[in-house]
């Protein structure tokens, strides 16, 4: 049974994970194969989820560690004097 | 995960500051900063409160640690801590933002086709020196529905497997690939198209196409 491009599409994100079974994975990559559509879809969603996983997209507020752990210290006192 | 601290070290940290040695503490906490900060973030849309609610999170973990049982993950636990903080801050504000917490349930219809493109010419992250493509990630992200947007940012930028993402945000596995799977397919729809101008340039031959 060939799979069509809306069944591939619903397994993207599990089969980007390495999450769909061997039998399940052989039918997808057949499908890639022969169906630029599906490839580009799922190259082009890889490359997203690599994208936004770099530290570089969401960086933490300048001094936010020094805070945080200056408020920490605070507290750590305010505990020591009870 | 990120950053991620070995379990057993962590387990002795734990022992020994509930000892007596506080200032462990701080390294305790250190891998777990990233994402109680970006996951109240998520939340609260607002970087001073999620600052503040990130520090009052953390002062929670420590009063509380005597409570930590050791059965989830201690990243988990701190992690589910934080949502708390972060939709009692939300349940407080009276100007609730238009975006209910439980507006969105999994059962929602929705579409999540994806961009139909015919090539892909990756983008490598060397293109994120360029502030714009990271903004153009970071709003592509924010724009999501939360209850999407939440499992995004621990599986996929705080890299947390499905077990633990699902006990930090306390719904099943099953919603958290259901969400994810639709998460990522939203961004991609919303991103693929944009991120086309992002690609290298091609090598011309010979010079004349400029």
């Amino acid at each position: 049974m060939r799979i069509d491009c809306k069944h591939v599409w619903q397994h993207i994100s599990a089969y980007i994970d390495g999450e769909v079974d061997a039998a399940l994975r052989a039918e997808i990559d057949k499908h890639l194969e022969t169906c630029e559509i599906c490839s580009a879809v799922l190259d082009s969603t890889r490359n997203v989820v690599v994208l936004v996983a770099d530290d570089r997209v969401f960086e933490l507020p300048a001094g936010f560690a020094d805070r945080l752990h200056a408020r920490l210290d605070a507290e750590l006192a305010l505990e020591d004097m009870r | 995960m990120k950053n991620a601290a070995n379990p057993e070290a962590e387990a002795e940290w734990i022992r020994r500051i509930l000892a007596g040695e506080k200032h462990l503490f701080h390294q305790l906490i250190r891998p777990c900063e990233r994402a109680i900060y970006f996951l109240l973030h998520s939340l609260l849309h607002n970087e001073a409160e999620a600052e503040d609610a990130a520090q009052e999170t953390a002062i929670k973990v420590y009063r509380n640690l005597h409570l930590f049982r050791g059965d989830s993950q201690f990243r988990t636990w701190v992690l589910s801590i934080a949502r708390n903080e972060g939709l009692g801050r939300l349940r407080r504000t009276a100007n609730r933002r238009e975006e209910s917490l439980d507006a969105l349930t999994d059962g929602d219809a929705g579409d999540f086709t994806p961009a139909i493109l015919t090539s892909w010419r990756e983008i490598p992250a060397e293109a994120l020196e360029r502030q714009e493509l990271a903004r153009l990630l970071r709003q592509s992200i924010d724009g999501l529905p939360e209850i999407y947007r939440n499992v995004v940012l621990l599986r996929d930028i705080e890299e947390m497997d499905v077990r633990e993402t699902a006990a930090a945000l306390g719904v099943t596995e099953g919603a958290v690939k259901v969400r994810l799977h639709r998460g990522r397919a939203l961004l991609q729809r919303a991103l693929a198209p944009k991120l086309k101008m992002f690609a290298p340039k091609r090598r011309k031959l010979f010079g004349w196409a400029r």
